[in-house]
């Protein structure tokens, strides 16, 4: 955390859930490691109920954990959980861009949006965790962390309470892992670029 | 995957619209600018970057539409009803007190929250008193909000929300629909004056008791949204209030000191 000012984050994770996610994301973040050397983004689709999530991921995460603010610089071993209503895209510098636009795939934020963006900013650094959920969110974002270098996990289908997105995005690419659940925590604890 | 404009592209694009156009998109935020850029690019299928730079090189019409399609109009009437509930209850009030208002609208897009903000002040009974400046920087937009013409598909949401803005009236009252349109109350317009107006570039062109911006500084870059907050400041007066979006803020502004927040909502009082 105290690295911030002297060299740029080379390193994040953003995790993109839908229908079925958040009772994996609840256990998943309690498992983090408290000393997480990089930021972690979330998106999630979901209702326009403002703090409620919030404080569920706060109470169970050993990290602090923030709704995402617009033009806020990221900061290693935070928690930014992407805005009901806005779109959340992370800039070449390492900060956070909030955007009103249309919705993509019927939805905002859009996880293949934030996807896209954090791709170009981290390249081979970031690491992207798709869950559970019933539409094709997240296929064509994970498309373009390959193409830029990232690494990919993707929740077992045979794991997942909604099969369809961890299978929409298994039709495009095959993910460095594919790992159910409770397993995904300690992939991140122990992710190291390169 | 569909690979698109790179960040050397984007600013090759943006420094040939300074050049030719004299608009500055040099400090909008980039990821968001460049998801603009990126969906128009394949929204009206160049086969090359070279084809896309040539055409807003060469075709000023063309250049009319990359403003129209890279600035975001996603707005609705009664937006975040919470916020207009607090405009009336917390700072129509205090405008009631002045002989004439004057609000700005800048960045009003189609021009759904400039109708919302009239009838709030029909209903408090100042409209009579007030004038509405509504700009954006995209012309197109400006007639539509001048027009004073919504689809018909939006207004049950509409009316939704004017409802949970505290609206107690019929909705439906204030405009006459058709053929999937609806026109509003013609006498609003009496009320409101449209002009194209540039943020990034142009100066005050008035004193305010009220300016209203929401989600348009979130496609500004720190700096920029610095200059606008500066302009916003010289164009209010002592004790006017500053209306931003739901996720919008002074806080990391210069300007903040001299602003108080006065609501939940993202409401300020310029103080001194």
């Amino acid at each position: 955390m105290a690295e911030n000012d002297l060299s740029r984050i080379s390193q994040c994770a953003v995790i993109g859930g839908s229908a079925g996610s958040l009772k994996v994301l609840l256990p998943m973040l309690a498992a983090l490691d408290a000393r997480l050397a990089f930021p972690v983004v979330i998106v999630l689709h979901r209702k326009n109920d403002v703090s409620t999530l919030e404080q569920l991921l706060k109470e169970r995460c050993p990290l602090p954990v923030k709704e995402a603010e617009d033009k806020e610089d990221l900061r290693c071993g935070t928690v930014y959980l992407a805005p009901a209503g806005y779109h959340l895209l992370i800039e070449n510098d390492r900060s956070l861009s909030l955007d009103a636009s249309e919705k993509v795939l019927w939805s905002r934020p859009s996880i293949d949006v934030t996807f896209q963006s954090a791709a170009e900013a981290f390249g081979p650094g970031l690491l992207a965790v798709l869950l559970s959920g019933a539409n094709s969110d997240g296929a064509s974002g994970l498309e373009y962390i390959r193409y830029h270098g990232g690494r990919i996990i993707i929740q077992d289908p045979r794991n997942a309470e909604m099969s369809a997105m961890p299978l929409a995005a298994l039709a495009r690419l095959q993910p460095d892992l594919l790992l159910p659940d409770y397993a995904i925590a300690s992939a991140i604890n122990h992710f190291l670029a390169h | 995957m569909t690979l698109s404009v790179t960040d050397e592209e984007m600013a090759l694009l943006l420094y040939d619209i300074q050049d030719i156009y004299g608009y500055d998109f040099n400090d909008y935020a980039k990821a968001s600018l460049k998801r603009r850029i990126n969906r128009l690019f394949v929204l009206d299928r160049f086969p090359s970057f070279a084809e896309f730079r040539f055409r807003l090189k060469n075709d000023a019409g063309y250049f009319d539409r990359f403003i129209e399609q890279i600035t975001v109009n996603v707005t609705e009437m009664f937006r975040d009803p919470a916020f207009y509930l607090a405009l009336r209850n917390e700072v129509l009030p205090q405008l009631a007190t002045y002989p004439f208002i004057r609000i700005w609208h800048a960045g009003c897009s189609t021009g759904e929250e400039v109708y919302s903000m009239a009838i709030l002040l029909r209903e408090a009974n100042l409209l009579h008193k007030s004038i509405l400046y509504a700009t954006d920087i995209n012309a197109h937009v400006v007639q539509q909000a001048a027009s004073g013409v919504f689809p018909m598909q939006h207004m049950k949401q509409y009316s939704e929300n004017y409802i949970l803005s505290g609206g107690r009236h019929d909705f439906s009252s204030y405009y006459t629909a058709g053929n999937n349109k609806v026109l509003f109350d013609v006498s609003f317009k009496k009320h409101m004056v449209f002009s194209t107006h540039n943020l990034a570039a142009e100066s005050s062109f008035n004193e305010f008791q009220l300016i209203v911006c929401r989600n348009v500084l979130i496609y500004f870059d720190k700096d920029l949204q610095a200059r606008v907050f500066d302009l916003f400041d010289t164009s209010l007066e002592r004790l006017g209030f500053l209306a931003l979006g739901s996720k919008e803020s002074l806080r990391l502004s210069p300007a903040n000191a001299k602003f108080r927040p006065v609501s939940e909502q993202k409401i300020w009082r310029k103080m001194i």
